[in-house]
């Protein structure tokens, strides 16, 4: 694979069981070392994806490139040597110790000095003292450290994670967004699949939202712009005498509404023309102003959006 | 023809291996069976007919020794794919880079060595307790039963197979570990019919018989390996249904 080539090209893919469709018609591109979370609703076909993509499952259509290698069973071995899933569970065999786990995965992957690679791994999931303790012993927390030490092992090009901070606290879900922090800074490109938006909003370059069709794919910053109009929120002490009268004169506002007493949402053409505008307009009718200040839509926000847009056409 | 890595292999017995040697019900359930099946066939070396050779009730307790290859196995086996789809163990596994066929292998060799260890070990134990303690009358007329004896050696790794193959088969289609192990033992069940025709004497017991018998069993588990390879598709294993693509 050269630096230029994308480390995942999705074109098309459509995967169908029988009458059901998982997902389809899925196109999006994943660049080397970037951080691609993956999100949509229970049942978009999120793990399939990867499924697919791990070549697990083969696609009813479409084609795709995983790490350089175009996605045919016949590549199956050669992109499977090359990437690491880490399923939600992260299917540890409970009977094994840590070490016994891993040296079996170092094992099919043909790990050479795997002795150290384990020992790496452990490291740097934060495990090395744990590494003699049965699996069935561990915490659900440390077992999906473990199942992440797993990942490592191959030294991936692609780390496919689904949901791996998933039941874990918060502390240990902390250690896990500075793992993929440190694995993005080493090139490894990951696909994660959240449902947990801050963490897609916190950790990915872009996020694609799956509802069996992709319903979208940005960075976080761009989907907002895309999917809401600029908004000022006006905060008054007290609520204004006439809002309507005030705000439908102001240059550069294109609609209100009140949101509490003394609490208003302006739609906006342009923030930095419209704010001054505003400014101006409270202080000439007296009012007291508490603050101005952008409206800010999370992740979440264009999330509910698309998938609410995709519940109400279901409903029609 | 793909490529095959042993050392992909030579994983997944040790990993399987660990894994039995740590489940108490599996060691114990290893040893039982075998312990009962050469009770019997050690008392009657004691409590036998004085006047053995030709006697065709003495090539019974073989039959029961043949068990050994088939219940040990079939069980285990059973165990291996079910079980490892019931620990949640077998998506990470199949998401590696190993192949199907060193897949097979691995999980059939990790049940043909400790099952083809045991049996041969307790055909070994009857023997010797025939040879030490036996009435000399009767050790003679076990030994002269030189037919069984060529059936009983050769016919146990193939009835393992056999066993495996049909345990595996079962394994990858159950739900539950459980109903996969009394399926299993069933099924693997049928080729012993060979052994009771020789052991009534529908089946001249001679050293041809042994030989073709033996034939006709590595020829059926080579069939029934290729019958079952498609059953270990990846989807099939994760999904439960083939792959199909348009």
């Amino acid at each position: 694979m050269t630096t230029e080539q994308p480390a995942l090209v999705v074109d098309h893919l459509t995967k169908r069981f029988g009458d059901r469709t998982a997902f389809s018609d899925v196109s999006f591109e994943v660049a080397q070392g970037e951080v691609f979370g993956f999100l949509g609703p229970n049942g978009a076909g999120k793990t399939t994806t990867v499924r697919t993509l791990g070549t697990l499952i083969a696609p009813t259509s479409g084609t795709a490139t995983v790490a350089g290698i175009p996605l045919t069973s016949a590549n199956g071995v050669e992109i499977r040597q090359r990437i690491s899933v880490m399923p939600e569970s992260p299917g540890l065999y409970l009977r094994l110790t840590v070490t016994e786990n891993l040296e079996f995965f170092a094992g099919l992957y043909g790990v050479r000095e795997a002795g150290s690679r384990i020992s790496e791994a452990l490291e740097a999931v934060n495990l090395s003292k744990r590494a003699g303790d049965l699996c069935g012993g561990l915490s659900k927390g440390l077992r999906q450290r473990v199942g992440l030490a797993r990942a490592l092992l191959s030294d991936p090009v692609i780390m496919f994670l689904d949901e791996p901070t998933s039941g874990l606290d918060p502390v240990a879900a902390r250690e896990v967004h500075d793992l993929i922090n440190v694995l993005r800074q080493k090139g490894v490109t990951i696909f994660l699949t959240t449902h947990r938006l801050d963490e897609a909003e916190r950790l990915c370059d872009r996020v694609a939202i799956l509802n069996t069709t992709l319903r979208t794919v940005g960075r976080p910053s761009e989907l907002r712009q895309q999917l809401f109009t600029n908004a000022l929120v006006v905060k008054t002490i007290g609520p204004l005498h006439d809002p309507a009268g005030l705000f439908t004169a102001t240059p550069g506002v294109l609609g209100w509404r009140s949101d509490d007493a003394g609490a208003y949402v302006l739609s906006v053409a342009d923030p930095r023309v419209a704010a001054p505008e505003v400014a101006r307009a409270l202080v000439g009718v007296g009012a007291d102003i508490l603050s101005i200040s952008e409206a800010q839509h999370s992740l979440e926000d264009v999330y509910l959006e698309l998938v609410d847009e995709d519940v109400e056409a279901r409903k029609r | 023809m793909m490529a095959l890595d042993l050392s992909r292999v030579a994983a997944v017995v040790r990993k399987e291996l660990r894994d039995y040697r740590r489940k108490r019900s599996i060691v114990v359930g290893m040893l039982i069976l075998p312990a009962i099946f050469l009770i019997e066939p050690v008392l009657f070396v004691f409590l036998g007919a004085p006047d053995p050779v030709g006697d065709p009730s003495y090539r019974a307790p073989l039959l029961l020794l043949l068990l050994i290859p088939v219940i040990t196995p079939s069980t285990l086996a059973a165990y291996s794919v079910a079980g490892e789809r019931e620990q949640g163990t077998l998506e990470p596994l199949l998401t590696t880079p190993i192949r199907q066929l060193e897949f097979i292998l691995g999980k059939a060799a990790a049940v043909m060595i400790p099952s083809l260890g045991l049996s041969y070990l307790v055909f070994g134990v009857y023997l010797l307790v025939v040879r030490l303690f036996a009435n000399p009358v009767v050790a003679a007329g076990i030994f002269n039963e030189g037919p069984m004896l060529l059936a009983l050696f050769l016919f146990t790794p193939l009835l393992t197979g056999w066993a495996i193959v049909v345990g595996l088969a079962v394994s990858v289609r159950a739900g539950e570990i459980r109903v996969a192990q009394q399926l299993g033992m069933i099924a693997s069940l049928p080729p012993l019919g060979v052994v009771v025709l020789m052991v009534v004497g529908v089946i001249a017991p001679t050293f041809t018989a042994a030989l073709v018998f033996a034939a006709l069993l590595l020829a059926v588990d080579i069939l029934a390996l290729r019958g079952i390879s498609g059953l270990f598709d990846r989807e099939r294993l994760v999904t439960g249904s083939k792959a199909s693509r348009s």
